[in-house]
């Protein structure tokens, strides 16, 4: 597996606060994936670091097997769109393809037009008058037409409505499909996530408690609910994330590879907002586990 | 990366283009009016034979515009280091946009190296044209003041101005990158050059080269008098420091035949024995005393100065704005290692 983003023990501090620390995770290749956790989790700081807007205070980070931004050509590799998508205000839309098409080499002239004929943006309209759906929409055309190879997105939809949420998506989705491009999507909202990624980061005080495929990690978490029993007396191949006990009855949330064959339980599948919430009230029940990554299979 | 700087920069560049015309149409038709008078006037004064009266008649024309334009020329780099300095990187930084700029195919070290290097030439560009326009406005005059030395006429002429205009700028560039806010960085880079200003020219400037000394006759001071001098109380012999046409001139003492300088008490002792009608303050002393007493001061004192000649005007051009140039370059510097090591 060759990471598109691998972090190792990294972290970045301003004076004493540490924004992100002991960061260790991996995100494979070819994949769109989700970055979720609370405000504050260092998703921002994590994917800034990324891109090379910030140096990291220790922990090493490397981006297509480089360090990021490590030169002009590696800049030209991998697409960025910043947290509230800035722009610049007093340039036109089109002044915007035209410093795209200055700066990167790359620049897929076709792609830029295409995407603001279909939006249907005024290539004469300044920048600072567009909606806030439409700006993302300009930085994200930015960030696909000089071709990346790898897309990061810090929380790119963050301000939006739902419905410019939606097309927001629809149109990264779209450039996914069409130039296959590894993506990295932050986000503190588990439905953005589950429209349009295969693979899940969940990351709480700068902790990765658990990465995966999507899809994988569905198939391995349930909620089990029976009889009230000691939790000791579990299978060992059934790690518990949640539990909550009554007087007659415990409810658990398990990730298991096997399947469950106890006749006692009724097992019930996840939705992904589940899984996420019952890692993080975990982290935040300051029950540090060991991060967990899933392989990529 | 040109095309982006220009793109960013060309409301503030049609703005100095448009300043700059009007100044210089203003400046064109009243300047030949200047010169023409000078040639009418002044340069003719010999035959007509009343230097005085055209000179000082000459020196009161255009008063409007003399009184303008020397605080043109100190406004203009501070408003250059302001308005094209200050807001460059901390506008980016306050909107966000240096988010957008610094992840596009091109190197931080780059994008800062165009926009500094191309602001700062614009930059030395208007106040180099700015101050050729005024210097040749003012010239007929500064022929007739002699003074070009003078603060006020030193700094407001001349290749200064592009030192102190480049030096601005950068200035208000390090205070965007600094303080990471327009209006701040715009508040600290006016102080800051009007501190460093000042520092030059009253603390450097008169150190930059070591005074020439030259000895001249008590009688070349224009105010001569016997009158008693600090804390002494004691009378004694006293000249004002005589002109040297477009000289600065330092100092000037008093100073014995054989070399010394002349203490009030040796002045003091001289004058009881050459002149004690002066010497004691008698109401006997009249114009004729007072003439007779001169000649004796002057048959045995002289008047040292240390003065810098008017043909080290260029000297004190060059080194001041190479110190400019030079500050200006060491900013740069910080502003580079600040934007790729120490900025977000």
């Amino acid at each position: 597996m060759n990471a598109v983003l691998e972090a190792n023990g990294l972290g970045k501090r301003y004076g004493r606060r540490w924004a992100l620390s002991e960061c260790t995770l991996a995100i494979p290749p070819g994949q769109v994936v989700g970055l979720v956790g609370p405000n504050g989790a260092g998703k921002s700081t994590l994917l800034q670091l990324a891109v090379g807007l910030l140096a990291p205070t220790a922990g090493t980070i490397r981006v297509l097997g480089d360090r990021p931004a490590a030169s002009p050509e590696h800049l030209g590799r991998v697409g960025f769109v910043a947290q509230d998508t800035p722009v610049y205000e007093s340039l036109s839309v089109a002044d915007h393809l035209r410093v795209g098409a200055w700066l990167n080499p790359g620049w897929d002239r076709d792609l830029a037009q295409r995407r603001i004929d279909q939006l249907g943006l005024d290539p004469a309209q300044r920048a600072g008058k567009l909606s806030g759906g439409q700006r993302a929409q300009l930085a994200l055309t930015l960030a696909i037409a000089k071709r990346p190879e790898f897309l990061i997105l810090d929380e790119p939809v963050a301000s939006l409505d739902p419905l410019a949420r939606r097309q927001f998506l629809q149109g990264l989705m779209e450039t996914v499909a069409e130039h296959g491009v590894s993506v990295v999507l932050s986000s503190h909202l588990v439905a953005d996530i589950e429209r349009v990624c295969d693979y899940l980061v969940v990351l709480v005080a700068s902790r990765v408690q658990i990465a995966g495929p999507i899809d994988d990690l569905l198939a391995s978490h349930f909620r089990l609910t029976g009889p009230r029993r000691d939790l000791n007396t579990l299978p060992a191949s059934q790690e518990i994330i949640e539990s909550s006990q009554t007087d007659r009855q415990s409810t658990l949330l398990v990730r298991t590879d096997g399947p469950i064959v106890d006749p006692a339980w009724t097992v019930e599948q996840l939705d992904l907002e589940d899984l996420v919430l019952a890692y993080m009230g975990r982290a935040a029940a300051g029950e540090r586990a060991r991060p967990r990554i899933v392989e990529v299979h | 990366m040109i095309r982006l700087t220009w793109l960013q920069f060309r409301v503030q560049a049609l703005i100095a283009v448009v300043a700059m015309a009007i100044t210089a149409l203003v400046l064109a038709v009243t300047g030949a009016r200047l010169a023409h008078l000078y040639s009418t006037s002044v340069a003719t004064c010999t035959v007509q034979g009343d230097c005085d009266t055209a000179t000082n008649a000459f020196r009161l024309h255009d008063q409007f515009l003399q009184n303008m334009l020397g605080p043109l020329l100190l406004v203009v780099p501070g408003l250059i280091g302001i308005f094209w300095g200050a807001p460059l990187i901390a506008r980016e930084v306050q909107a966000g946009t240096f988010r957008l700029a610094w992840t596009q195919s091109v190197s931080r070290r780059r994008w800062l190296a165009v926009k500094l290097g191309s602001l700062g030439l614009a930059s030395a560009i208007v106040a180099g044209l700015l101050s050729l326009i005024v210097t040749w406005w003012f010239s007929p005059l500064d022929r007739v003041n002699a003074n070009r030395f003078s603060p006020g006429v030193f700094d407001e002429r001349g290749i200064v101005i592009i030192g102190y205009a480049v030096f601005a700028f950068v200035l208000g560039v390090t205070a965007g990158v600094l303080l990471r806010r327009t209006l701040p960085a715009m508040a600290m880079s006016l102080a800051l050059f009007v501190g460093v200003r000042l520092a030059v020219t009253y603390l450097i400037r008169p150190h930059l080269v070591s005074p020439a000394h030259t000895s001249v006759p008590v009688t070349s001071a224009t105010g001569l008098g016997f009158g008693s001098s600090g804390s002494s109380g004691v009378v004694t012999f006293i000249a004002k420091t005589p002109r040297i046409p477009n000289a600065w001139v330092i100092s000037s003492q008093i100073v014995e035949k054989s070399g010394h300088l002349a203490s009030t008490a040796v002045l003091h002792q001289f004058l009881m024995t050459a002149c004690p009608d002066i010497a004691n303050q008698q109401a006997g002393a009249n114009q004729g005393t007072f003439g007779a007493c001169v000649a004796k001061v002057s048959a045995n004192y002289h008047l040292v100065l240390a003065y810098q000649p008017a043909n080290r005007y260029w000297t004190f051009q060059w080194y001041e704005t190479a110190i400019f140039v030079f500050l200006a370059f060491a900013l740069a510097g910080l502003c580079f290692w600040w934007v790729s090591n120490r900025l977000t």
